[in-house]
């Protein structure tokens, strides 16, 4: 699926959510579904730091596609961060640094993307962003 | 359920009081506001903003020196506040600078106090529960000056322990400067002996009452404090402005804090005198409009009564306290004997941002994370708190609201 399916079937998800309860027991769930990061790759190198919620991320190339693990200790967080991983992990470099996030938004979620929230997602997605950048500059330079 | 208004015996008031302020006559994420981060800092009542609007419409102009109508005007009305904040905390006019706040206030005394007082090895005694303002600047002084920062120990209840207070104090100790309450666990410190304990040895104090001076009569002499700051912000007033009351004898001995205008007598290029205190301190133009505002804020509470809203919001927190303690995952941190208005909890193993979160989207606002009082969570092994601190304008109703959400998002989080 492209990074745009992945948010278009996010959106529809979110759709059906009746009232703000449901939209944050599902983002709570999904945190607590979050695969867990190799604790091996908690550390502070792969800490993104918000004022409030500690995230951790890791990316790794598998094959010609970026793949990203991540926690956060707060689960609401966690499960924001769930959310960009489903969109933006598995996916070319390329079109992880040029692609156009608007499902936040779109799932009315946006003030958790401000940077006055602090609770590193915004971060996150710019850390997402420098690797998929410095990834796709190392394949242009083997190329 | 009794209802809100039945408990409010001390002050049946307090609904007419809330009409004063207009920001919360609204609803947060179709909720009407709960505002429980007063701590961070108050809402302004009309009389206040009112204040401000006319100095802006009516006589905006620069203080002191102007021989024009609107200048004599600004400046009587800004000496004006300078008496009104000073007969609200009991000093006489001259002791009271005008600063930025707090912060500003405490890095005032701790330049001071670098320049002129502090050598290498004297030292300097904090608490383990300030706030970063009453840390850093005494931090940075003493690495200049190759000083010890020494620091009171904190008890499991959220106290000070003040057995080793006393055995802290020594001839090398040059001030000592502690909050009178605690932003983070609501503590109220037992000042009048800390100020006694210290001057039994000749050692000054510093208070920083930004948490107390909303929520407690200040009577400076009474107290006999060397110095205590203060923010408008926390007091309904505006922000960008403050205190420092120093006693005179303290203000003469202080060297100048910053250079420039309004702060000098005569200035020439091989030298300049300095205008006495309080201008000393108060370099260039300053917050004419928010010392006006200052002024206004402290006359408000007045007016209501100081003492009136501390046994109020003594009721209330009581009432808050206990009715938080019903819920069997929350964890209070701060169990002081004497506490004011800031409860800081814990809900469960829950991140303390996840329950502001779910907080907000009631409508409720608390304060989430470490308060700018880090080595105090490290303290209690903790990454931060939700912190719900009460104004003169809350009520039971506003409590049963946020008991509700804790326990709403307690659901949410399993």
């Amino acid at each position: 699926m492209t990074i745009k399916e992945q948010q278009d079937n996010i959106i529809a998800d979110f759709e059906v959510f009746g009232d703000w309860m449901e939209k944050y027991e599902y983002i709570i769930q999904l945190g607590k579904d979050l695969p867990l990061i190799d604790p091996t790759y908690k550390t502070d190198d792969n800490l993104i730091r918000g004022c409030q919620s500690k995230v951790w991320l890791h990316a790794e190339m598998q094959g010609d596609k970026l793949v990203f693990t991540a926690d956060s200790d707060a689960v609401i967080t966690k499960g924001l961060v769930a959310l960009m991983i489903q969109v933006l992990s598995h996916q070319a470099p390329k079109d992880i640094a040029n692609a156009d996030i608007y499902f936040i938004d779109a799932i009315g979620l946006t003030s958790h993307l401000s940077p006055t929230r602090s609770n590193g997602l915004l971060s996150m997605l710019k850390q997402i962003k420098l690797y998929a950048i410095g990834y796709q500059a190392k394949s242009v330079q083997q190329n | 359920m009794e209802t809100a208004t039945a408990k409010n015996t001390i002050w049946p008031d307090v609904e007419l009081i809330r009409n004063e302020f207009p920001i919360l006559q609204q609803t947060v994420n179709g909720n009407p506001l709960v505002y429980l981060d007063n701590g961070a800092t108050t809402q302004k009542p009309v009389q206040v903003i009112r204040a401000m609007q006319e100095y802006y419409t009516g006589y905006n102009s620069n203080v002191h020196r102007g021989v024009h109508t609107l200048s004599q005007k600004a400046t009587s009305a800004y000496e004006a506040a300078r008496h009104q904040v000073a007969a609200y905390i009991g000093a006489h006019h001259h002791e009271v600078v005008f600063t930025k706040g707090t912060t500003d206030a405490i890095n005032l005394v701790a330049a001071g106090f670098r320049r002129a007082f502090l050598h290498e090895g004297d030292e300097v005694i904090i608490s383990g529960m300030e706030h970063h303002s009453n840390i850093v600047p005494w931090q940075l002084a003493c690495e200049e000056k190759k000083a010890h920062l020494k620091v009171i120990p904190v008890t499991d209840q959220g106290e000070l322990d003040m057995d080793t207070f006393a055995a802290m104090l020594n001839p090398r100790v040059k001030i000592v400067s502690v909050a009178w309450v605690s932003n983070t666990l609501g503590t109220i410190n037992p000042v009048k002996d800390i100020i006694a304990m210290a001057h039994a040895k000749g050692i000054p104090v510093l208070l920083d009452a930004a948490q107390a001076a909303a929520h407690t009569p200040i009577k400076v002499h009474e107290l006999d404090v060397d110095f205590l700051a203060l923010s408008a912000h926390k007091v309904y007033g505006p922000t960008g402005i403050g205190i420092l009351y120093g006693k005179e004898s303290w203000l003469q001995q202080l060297p100048p804090y910053q250079g420039g205008g309004d702060m000098i007598k005569h200035v020439t290029f091989e030298k300049t005198t300095y205008a006495e205190p309080p201008l000393k301190f108060e370099a260039g133009t300053p917050a004419i409009c928010e010392a006006i505002g200052f002024g206004a804020a402290v006359a408000y509470v007045t007016q209501l009564g100081i003492h009136k809203i501390q046994a109020y919001e003594h009721q209330l927190t009581e009432y808050a306290v206990a009715q938080l303690k019903t819920i069997p995952e929350l964890r209070l941190i701060g169990e002081s004997r004497h506490r004011a208005g800031a409860i800081s909890f814990l809900i469960g193993q829950h991140h303390p941002s996840d329950v502001g979160v779910l907080l907000d989207q009631q409508g409720i606002a608390v304060r989430t994370g470490h308060h700018c009082t880090q080595p105090l969570m490290d303290r209690f092994e903790c990454p931060g708190t939700v912190r719900a601190s009460l104004a003169l304008y809350n009520t039971t109703a506003d409590i049963d609201r946020l008991v509700a959400g804790v326990q709403k998002a307690v659901t949410l989080l399993g």
